[in-house]
Parts: C-alpha cells; structure tokens; sequence
C-alpha cells in the first residue's frame, strides 16, 4: 500500500536518512524503530508531507506522492500523528477531533456526530467539551490518534503515541492500536518501547544513523546483532553473547 | 431573551431624541461592523493585521472614483466595493501565505500595504492625490446621502447584522473550523487535510470586502475622501483595538469593544481637547489589554466567573 524507496534527505551537513526503502503492506502494522537521532521521524516527515525529501520516491496507493503538500496526503488517505502532540489548545476535545471529521464531510452536524463518536471510541468521551489544554500526557496521545480517526484514513502514520505513557496506559493503547488495525487500517508506527512493538507489528524496519541496518519480524530484530550494537554501542552483542 | 434584548439595544437610537445621540449611535455600531470585520480574520484566524485600513481605503475611495467618474449610483458602490477590497485582500493574503507569513511578519506586511496604498493614492491622479475627493451633496436615499443620520444608522445596523452573521457562521461552519484549526496550530492542521493557503487567503478576502464597504459608507456620510482618512494608521489600530477590547474570536467582542472604546473615547474628549489625544489613548488602551486581558472582556468575564 505505501512504497518508499532510496528516500534520502540531508539538513547541512548531515545525513539524516540515507537510501531508505520500506514498504507497508495493506492490513498489517510495520513498525519502524531505533535509536535516539536515527532518522524516523525526517523519514516520517518526508511520508507525510511536512518535508521534501532530497532524493527517493514514496508511492501511496500505486500513485507517486513525493513532494506532495501534507493535506493533499492526508485527502489521499494517509494521516500522520505527531511524537510531541500538537492539540489545538484553545478548542475543546470535541472541536479538536471535529477538523479531522471535516476532511470527509462539510455538514457540521454529521461531523460533530462523528467526532463525538471517535472521541467516545478512544476513551475520551468524559473530556469531550473540555479544552483540550486540559488532557494528561495519555489524553493528548489519545488525542491525536482521534483527531487522525476521524479523518477516515486507510493508512495511519503513528509517531511514538507511547512515549511518556505508564505500562496501564501502554497496554490500554496497545489494544486500541490493535483495534484499530482490525478495524481495517493499515499502520505504520515510530516507536521506541520494544516490548510494544513486539506485541504489535508484522514487520519491524531498524533504522540506525539515517541508514536502514536491519528488517523482519520482531523476534528476528530482538535477536539481530546490528540492532543490539545500534542501540547499546559496539561489541554489545557480544558482550551479552558471552555473558549468557 | 438574550435577542430581545439586543434588539431593543439596537432599536433605542431610532428613538433618540436629538440627531448628535444618533450619530454617537452611529459611529459606535459603525466602529463594531469595523471591528467585526477585522475580527473575521484577525480574531477568527489569528490573522493578525495592523494594516486593515489598506481595505477600507479600497472601498471609500472604490464608492468615490465610481460615482465622480463615471457617475455610476453610489449604492453599487457596496458590492463594487466588496468585489475589490476581496481581491486586495486575496492578493496580500496568497502572496504572505505563499510565503509562510505569519505572526508579527504577517501583521507588518500588511502595515506596510496600507503604507504602499497611502503613498500611492497621494501621488496619483487617479485618486486626485493629496487633494483628494469630494463628493457632490445630493441629499436622497437614492443617492445613498441621507440628511438624518437615523437612516445611517440603519444601513450601519444592517451591515453589522451581516458581518456578525458571518462570523456566526465561522463558529459553526467547516471553514470556521479549519481556519481555528490553522490559528492554533498550523502543522496539526494541515495534517489534517487543512489547506493553509487557501484557508487563510479566503478569510482575509472574505473580511477585506466586507472592510471594504464600510469605505463606501464613510464616503456617503461625510462626502470626502483623501489619502490619510482613506489609509491611516489611526483607522488600522482602531479596528483591532474594538476587536481586541472586547474579545478577539469571540462574536460579540466586537460590539462590546466598540461600546467601551467610544465610551472611554468620547467621555475624555469632554476633558481633554489635545489634538491627538485619542490615538494616545488608543496606545494605552492597547497596552493594557495586552498585558492585562489578552483574551479582552469576553475573556475576563469567563475568567471572573471561574474563579
């Protein structure tokens, strides 16, 4: 369903991705990990629209979307969240999730049903006619997982919607993903907590210094040598090999 | 009850007994329309424009060229009136949105426009520069020059209802929701599907016409027209101050800001007869709002009822 292939993008004299080629197949969650500065959000950016890659293409659907502006990409069906959440802090929740329910329709009232109904959905139907300033961490993650909702997208980029949540709150969201999923939307996720990616996705991309260094299921990446020196430094692996 | 009482507020000058009371009537509704109009997209979108005058200068001197030059009526001088300043307003807009503009930068492009529209009709004949235009008296409603001001008032009256309707609209249509979307937060906005420039673009078209009629009506009042009446600074700061003391985003910020403005305004004015005085005034009052009551009255209401 989504096609990426040799995106590279530099900023000065950094290489912050290089030569990366991914693909999400329709139906499945493909996650996308490494370390701090490794890249995965440019290369969300250049996904969604917010930055031009330098080189590289990103097919959506079949259909070249490279360079393309971030609401033309969000028509098309692909929504992106945001790691540091982005509420529209003067609106209410309600409000908040009512923009993403326009993409789709332009009768208020069936947009505010339909926001009211997300809303509702992600556990955020007490908050509803708050101001959205209001929510916790968890309520402004849930948030922007709504607001991505009710936009009716096929694919839904989901940039760490669990960093800063406690294990409660990670498990609450893990089957939400999961739900979601099910519910017939292709995912594709930034993510740093191993063991919510190993409870999630079909496929795992490494993403290591703006380079990919390793791709499979999560059990192969878990035990991936690259991966384990990607993220606890040279000659780890086999440190941990000798110390077992 | 709540429009009945509006109602009855707005009927009251008809009923005034001397025509300077109705003029204050008049002046002060036709500060709120202003006010409405700059509320449009400076409240609305978070627009914020310090050159708005740059729209009603469109407008007056639109209504003044038409009906001295080519002797058209000046009523049609209303929809010729919001057609052009719509398209100033398209123009600024696709060319600072275009560009990323926003914030302070946005404010002082449009600072500079109204500048550029000054200097421009003070140097062409066109616009009859410095001298500028008077507007032959011919007392009739059918050439929109009335001898009692109540009939000004109604026409004033009428555009407000107009400009307030639509801003009635923003807080419920879809446009009103994307473009509160955009002033909040652009990046999230546009992830959403928002189009940023078009957006924005037909928000300021959409106030800079209805800006642009109250032009139309200041020429048919007081029958002259010249650069600095038409593009001052004065008048810029004045519609957003009305919109700012009341409430920029809110609906009726605009109609309490121009009732307290005209208030302050002209209460002083009994005692203190300096030239000049009220944009000093002006100056202060501005300071005050913004670092007292950013939100204006409207937010200082809510904020008492909370506490």
């Amino acid at each position: 369903m989504l096609d990426i292939r040799a995106l590279s993008k530099r900023f000065g004299g950094l290489h912050a991705v290089r030569d990366v080629a991914l693909a999400v197949p329709e139906g499945r969650i493909v996650a996308l990990i490494g370390p701090n500065g490794a890249g995965k959000t440019t290369t969300f950016a250049m996904i969604a629209g917010f930055i031009r890659p330098d080189a590289g293409t990103i097919t959506f659907d079949g259909r070249d979307i490279t360079g393309l502006r971030p609401d033309r990409i969000a028509g098309r069906g692909m929504v992106r969240t945001f790691q540091i959440t982005q509420p529209f802090a003067g609106l209410t929740v309600a409000e908040n999730i009512r923009v993403g329910a326009f993409l789709r329709t332009g009768d208020a009232a069936e947009a505010t049903a339909r926001a009211r109904e997300t809303g509702t959905r992600l556990g955020l139907g007490p908050w509803l006619d708050r101001s959205a300033a209001a929510l916790t961490v968890a309520g402004r993650k849930r948030l922007e997982v709504a607001r991505a909702l009710a936009t009716r997208p096929r694919l839904l980029l989901l940039d760490e919607v669990m960093a800063g949540l406690n294990p409660s709150e990670i498990h609450e969201i893990v089957a939400l993903i999961r739900a979601i999923r099910d519910s017939g939307i292709t995912i594709l996720l930034i993510e740093h907590i191993m063991q919510a990616v190993a409870a999630l996705a079909d496929d795992v991309y490494v993403l290591a210094q703006g380079a990919l260094i390793a791709q499979g299921s999560p059990r192969d990446i878990a035990n991936n040598p690259a991966v384990i020196e990607a993220y606890l430094g040279r000659g780890a692996a086999a440190r941990l090999a000798a110390d077992a | 009850m709540k429009w009945a009482a509006i109602a009855a507020l707005a009927a009251l000058p008809f009923a005034l007994p001397s025509q300077s009371l109705v003029n204050i009537a008049m002046l002060t509704a036709f500060s709120a329309f202003l006010g409405q109009c700059w509320n449009i997209a400076g409240g609305f979108g978070g627009l914020t424009s310090f050159g708005h005058a740059v729209f009603f200068g469109t407008g007056a001197y639109t209504g003044a060229i038409l009906q001295t030059r080519y002797g058209l009526n000046p009523w049609l001088g209303l929809p010729a009136a919001f057609v052009l300043g719509a398209a100033v307003g398209a123009g600024i807009g696709a060319a600072s949105f275009r560009a990323g503009l926003r914030g302070s930068y946005f404010a002082l492009v449009t600072l500079a426009f109204a500048e550029v529209f000054r200097v421009l009709s003070n140097s062409l004949d066109f616009t009859r520069g410095g001298l500028g235009i008077n507007i032959p008296l011919a007392l009739s409603w059918r050439n929109f020059q009335f001898a009692d001001r109540r009939a000004t008032y109604a026409v004033v009256l009428a555009l407000l209802a107009f400009a307030t309707a639509a801003a009635t609209w923003l807080t419920r249509s879809r446009f009103g929701a994307r473009l509160a979307a955009l002033r909040e937060n652009e990046d999230a906005a546009c992830a959403l599907g928002v189009d940023l420039v078009r957006t924005k673009t037909l928000a300021l078209a959409l106030s800079g016409g209805l800006t642009a009629t109250a032009g139309v009506v200041y020429v048919q009042t007081y029958l002259y027209i010249d650069p600095t009446i038409a593009f001052g600074t004065e008048r810029s700061v004045e519609m957003l101050l009305v919109a700012m003391i009341g409430g920029a985003g809110t609906i009726w910020g605009p109609l309490l800001g121009a009732v307290v403005l005209h208030l302050v305004a002209d209460l002083s004015r009994n005692f203190i007869a300096t030239p000049g005085f009220a944009p000093m005034l002006y100056g202060v009052v501005l300071l005050l709002i913004v670092a007292v009551m950013p939100q204006g009255l409207t937010g200082l209401w809510e904020r008492l009822k909370r506490a």
